[in-house]
């Protein structure tokens, strides 16, 4: 290949390369711009600007339901996420600890099992598990998603947490074990504050799936106060069907994609370690 | 290595959170769902055994049963194969020298993250609709607008976009596989006078199937269980055009409450999606490269 022949070709790949980020983010972008336009504008124009910027949407959109605000979704989503991520974090260090520093009787099955437990499709257990949760009463209350978290039901996360721990050197358990400690100092102690970039990489996950996820809020919450804004937000498509304030759907669309999106541009680095580490998902 | 290892049975005690929520969360409620199966049960009352009468309901009366497999099936064989390849052409001129790679690889994650929330439907719903901004663009290249949520032709592919759009985390796999490729591998097919698509279909694309193996395969099942798009931007019609088994289920289970209906239609697609999961991993002895490099 010859010099021109390369110019040449690097630039059709930066002209791809751009071309296919607007063609991307236009949606996105387009609907930060939406929720500052007027209900009319939002039909008859492709611009991402408004002409004349409102803020109406927003204040619209706030009150939710009528009873419940917006702003109750949002703490409610709070409340279900941040739970659920502390547990899966500590679920996944416990299991993954395990897994990756001992040896036990049937530890190469019951590991392959853990792992095939990632392939097990989510519908073919829900059924019997939202039977199992009903019969415990605990509809309608967040430790569907809390319970599930603390006893690793989230197998990538534990796989997440077994590969990060192989890659740190035996060495360190070793040492601290000749000055006396037992396996859970050398775990707190020694390893954890090794593992921060792979605990924060389950953070951020867990947060982000959670806060996104739609059909198990569905189906196991019901009283619009305890509603995530996964559910809100399906409330307000009813309601702006009827008093047709679309901008507002947009604004609270947007709203409510703030929190996921502020955590993947602030953590970026471990989103991408995290998923390149285990290799996973969506 | 693998002596250093602690022996005995203080592993067990780290991983028994885990066998816990295997033994009551995945394995009980797996069994329970096969026995559900053969039972008439709503939530109310308590389960009573109908034999197969489910399995012979979804295989000869059941009307929506092959519409909706019909549906899913479209959807999967369109959205997997399209994103996989999306994410992997992506990837190959990502891995050129190419600056501001990471600003790239952020902004093509970024939908990823945002995919399957009720957000991103909602917004699709006002992408597509039929004075949406798709139309608009559309019109502006003097192309004809085209009813993309109202045709029962077009839906399920419009559903499909939102998958495809989310590229992203296949892509930084594909990416991270790339980089892995040892660079002597080139090197040698270039002294030998390879041209650059003999190198990248005898060198790259064979280095690489692990990870489309990987990706086929969690990809294939996640599709064929895609719930939120459909549900929230067509509610599976028109004529349920975009009635995904997913949204069946849901109906039968948390709406008409028929768990053990169900149950059966959650089986039927466990077992088709052991069958594709399968077939993926079982052919891929005759076409993943398991080299010394991953």
């Amino acid at each position: 290949m010859n010099k021109k022949h390369v110019v040449v070709s690097k630039a059709i790949s930066y002209f791809l390369l751009i071309f296919l980020a607007l063609v991307m983010l236009y949606p996105l972008l387009w609907m930060a711009g939406g929720a500052l336009k007027s209900n009319n504008e939002i039909f008859g124009s492709i611009n991402l600007l408004p002409k004349n910027p409102v803020f109406s949407a927003f204040q619209e959109g706030w009150g939710g339901s009528g009873q419940v605000s917006f702003g109750r979704f949002l703490a409610n989503t709070f409340a279900l996420v941040i739970p659920t991520v502390l547990f899966t974090v500590v679920s996944s260090v416990l299991v993954g600890y395990g897994f990756a520093r001992f040896d036990f009787p049937f530890k190469r099955m019951i590991f392959t099992i853990m792992l095939s437990t990632m392939m097990l499709p989510a519908t073919v257990v829900i059924i019997p598990r939202y039977i199992f949760f009903s019969r415990l009463g605990w509809l309608d209350t967040y430790l569907p998603f809390i319970v599930p978290a603390a006893l690793g039901c989230y197998p990538f996360f534990t796989y997440l947490m077994v590969q990060f721990f192989r890659g740190l050197p035996m060495e360190l358990d070793e040492s601290a074990k000749m000055d006396g400690c037992n396996s859970a100092v050398i775990l707190v102690r020694i390893l954890l504050p090794l593992c921060k970039s792979a605990i924060f990489s389950v953070i951020i996950f867990q947060f982000v799936w959670t806060w996104n996820d739609f059909f198990n809020v569905l189906i196991y919450i019901s009283s619009v106060i305890k509603y995530p804004v996964a559910l809100g937000l399906r409330l307000s498509i009813d309601i702006v069907s009827s008093n047709v304030h679309w901008n507002s759907l947009l604004a609270l669309s947007l709203v409510s994609i703030i929190p996921p999106v502020v955590l993947f541009f602030s953590a970026q680095k471990y989103f991408i370690e995290g998923i390149a580490t285990t290799g996973m998902k969506n | 290595m693998k002596n250093k290892r602690r022996k005995g049975y203080a592993g067990y005690l780290y991983i028994l959170p885990w066998v816990i929520g295997f033994f009551t969360l995945q394995l009980v409620p797996l069994i329970n769902s096969f026995a559900y199966s053969f039972t008439s049960f709503s939530i109310l009352g308590s389960p009573e055994f109908i034999g197969l009468e489910n399995y012979r309901k979804i295989f000869t009366t059941d009307p929506d049963f092959l519409q909706s497999l019909a549906v899913t099936f479209r959807y999967v064989v369109m959205a997997v194969p399209v994103k996989l390849l999306f994410a992997l052409l992506v990837a190959l001129i990502l891995n050129q020298e190419i600056k501001g790679i990471g600003l790239f690889r952020t902004l093509y994650y970024l939908p990823s993250i945002l995919g399957g929330s009720v957000a991103i439907s909602v917004l699709w719903k006002f992408l597509f609709m039929k004075d949406g901004i798709v139309n608009r663009f559309l019109s502006l290249l003097h192309l004809v607008p085209l009813d993309w949520l109202g045709n029962p032709r077009l839906s399920i592919w419009t559903i499909g976009l939102v998958t495809v759009w989310q590229f992203g985390s296949s892509m930084i796999l594909f990416l991270a596989g790339l980089k892995q490729i040892p660079k002597v591998l080139y090197e040698a097919a270039r002294i030998d006078g390879a041209g650059s698509m003999r190198i990248f279909w005898k060198i790259t694309l064979p280095e690489l199937t692990p990870i489309l193996l990987f990706n086929l395969v969690m990809q294939t099942i996640n599709a064929f269980q895609d719930f939120t798009p459909a549900f929230i931007i067509t509610q599976g019609g028109p004529m349920k055009s975009t009635y995904l088994y997913g949204l069946m289920l849901y109906n039968q289970g948390f709406k008409y409450f028929k768990m053990g209906y169900a149950s059966a239609l959650s089986w039927v697609l466990f077992i088709i999606i052991l069958f594709f999961t399968g077939l993926s991993l079982k052919s891929s002895s005759s076409w993943v490269h398991y080299g010394d490099t991953l």
